[in-house]
């Protein structure tokens, strides 16, 4: 199953961002996006995720369109992680992490943990390294914690095409290591039946973690294609309209160990 | 707070406030005599007076006020929790759709006009319905202006504050203006007051429907928590769910509001001190919540009309009274 975007013409308060963007995102790929502020990245993974229509275009999913289906069908193949959330959340981190299975039960008669595995609960929090902080309210959590937490929804929402906006944002430099690397193994693992798309603002973690990159430059120019022919140094300094030089050329200037 | 405790806790707490209300009122009654009235159905044996008089005022004075005591708090305590779940604001309460500001407007111009008191109840009922029209007006014309219908809800929360204060304003100047005779009367219904309330038992069946219908959207007003992209993407109708709470709400509000007037704080308490009690997730919240909503101002209802017997008090009072103390305690607590 695909997840394929068709001549999509993206707009924001009548500023038109890009056009005939077309791509397809493959079982077993993580894609990076990047650019600029304000260039379009998080309106593309709101119509991917189906959340809103593009101004032109359609996106698939299989043989199916996203339009046709129903939010709850959707929800079990696209898992959306905002960048942004207006939150008001009563409840624990736990509590929190396990309504990432409401697309499974089908929106059952009761909120309880009907038919949803607590051990994946647990396991979703111990691999975003949040597992001590399961008890606590979710509102007394750090930022990073949160920030685990919610991806921690998002493992046991467990859809086959995760579209993450800003997943590093709060995280110390370890914890994004281990998230990255979590995420992209997710593509790899059960016989290659998810993809990640990935919204950052980093240029070293897509080298490292990405099989495929877009780039949006916010005035109409898209470029979309394997990680090494995309991130090349010329694509990424006329991106950002500033000069980048290679990591190693500075004394102090460290990425995690592979 | 375990589930299943707070459901058996909330229940029986609701089961002795209307024992207690049953027990206490301007009639001195023993509890022995309460019980026999309450249990004894054969009220054909003329040779036993007191035993009748015990059973007539339970059965026809006590038991259908207590009913009317619980569906009204049950109802407000109900709307309360949907309306901050709708909201994503704490503050919300079942009179931020205007609804008590456009009954208290209806009742009082039907009272100053002089009209009988099934016609102040029907101006009370328009009155909530033009409110609650209004609010939701507003608000359908706000929009977020994404293009699927969800409801911005601050221009919601603030269509609601804005019209309530204009009904506050109207509802001032009829006081002020009102002959002194017939302004008890409005201060009554202005503070709430279970006095005239009719049909308890239709409010009580209302009452179940809605909590019943709210508890299965349970999930889903969790999931509202987590904001309005996060819950569609995880396959919730948001634009749906949002007007079949605030119709929900609304409806609850403006039945509870015909049985006793705006009787204040039972909404926006209730579900606060549940919260505080541990207890968050929605299809625990909505029932304890109802449940205890309903004894709570079933009290304070007992203390209202046996306080200063016979003479009764509007129950509003007391429902600030013991509430303040009360959610102070649960806030200190908590700190």
């Amino acid at each position: 199953m695909t997840l394929a975007c068709h001549s999509l013409m993206l707009e924001v308060a009548g500023r038109r961002l890009c056009r005939d963007l077309t791509f397809t995102v493959q079982p077993g790929e993580v894609w990076g996006v990047l650019g600029p502020n304000g260039s379009g990245k998080t309106t593309l993974l709101n119509v991917l995720s189906g959340l809103t229509d593009p101004a032109q275009g359609r996106v698939t999913i299989g043989d199916k369109s996203l339009r046709s289906m129903k939010a709850i069908e959707r929800a079990r193949f696209i898992g959306l992680l905002p960048q942004h959330e207006d939150i008001t959340f009563w409840g624990t981190a736990r509590e929190y992490a396990e309504l990432g299975g409401f697309p499974h039960r089908g929106g059952a008669w009761f909120s309880g943990r009907g038919g949803l595995d607590e051990t994946t609960v647990t396991l979703a929090l111990r691999q975003m390294d949040v597992a001590a902080c399961a008890g606590r309210r979710y509102a007394t959590l750090s930022g990073g914690e949160r920030q685990r937490v919610r991806l921690a929804q998002l493992l046991v929402q467990a859809p086959h095409f995760m579209l993450l906006d800003e997943p590093l944002q709060h995280l110390d430099l370890n914890h994004q290591r281990e998230v990255l690397r979590r995420v992209a193994s997710l593509a790899c693992e059960d016989d290659q039946k998810r993809a990640v798309v990935l919204v950052l603002h980093d240029v070293l973690w897509p080298a490292r973690y990405c099989t495929h990159a877009l780039l949006l430059d916010g005035r109409g120019g898209v470029r979309t294609g394997l990680a090494a022919d995309v991130l090349t140094q010329q694509h990424l300094e006329a991106l950002f309209g500033c000069a980048l030089s290679p990591a190693g050329s500075f004394k102090a200037g460290f990425i995690p160990a592979l | 707070m375990r589930a299943p405790i707070a459901l058996v806790a909330s229940g029986s707490v609701a089961l002795l406030s209307l024992l207690i209300a049953l027990a206490f009122g301007s009639a001195p009654l023993t509890l022995r005599e309460v019980l026999a009235g309450l249990f004894d159905a054969s009220s054909g044996d003329i040779s036993n007076n007191v035993a009748n008089i015990a059973h007539d005022i339970v059965w026809q004075l006590r038991l259908p006020r207590a009913f009317a005591a619980f569906a009204c708090g049950g109802l407000l305590a109900l709307a309360g929790v949907l309306l901050q779940a709708l909201l994503r604001n704490a503050l919300a309460d079942s009179y931020i759709l205007g609804v008590s500001g456009g009954a208290s407007l209806g009742a009082l111009g039907a009272i100053t006009l002089g009209f009988s008191a099934m016609l102040v109840n029907t101006a009370a009922l328009a009155g909530a319905l033009v409110a609650i029209a209004l609010v939701f007006g507003f608000t359908l014309r706000g929009g977020a202006g994404n293009g699927n219908g969800v409801w911005d809800v601050y221009q919601l929360l603030l269509a609601g504050v804005v019209l309530s204060a204009g009904f506050a304003a109207l509802t001032s100047l009829i006081l002020v203006i009102a002959p002194g005779a017939q302004v008890k009367g409005m201060l009554f219904w202005l503070m709430g007051d279970l006095s005239y309330a009719e049909s308890p038992y239709v409010a009580c069946v209302l009452l179940v429907v809605l909590t019943a219908g709210a508890l299965a959207l349970a999930a889903r007003l969790d999931i509202l928590g987590l904001g309005v992209a996060k819950a569609q993407s995880l396959g919730v109708n948001v634009s749906a769910l949002q007007r079949m709470v605030f119709f929900g709400a609304a409806l609850a509000t403006v039945a509870a509001v015909m049985l006793g007037g705006a009787i204040g704080f039972v909404g926006l308490m209730t579900p606060h001190a549940v919260r505080l009690a541990g207890i968050t997730r929605h299809h625990v919240l909505l029932p304890v919540s109802v449940a205890a909503g309903g004894a709570f101002l079933v009290l304070a209802d007992t203390c209202a009309r046996s306080v200063m017997a016979p003479q009764q008090l509007p129950v509003g009072i007391f429902t600030a009274l013991i509430g303040v103390p009360c959610m102070l305690i649960l806030l200190g607590r908590r700190t």
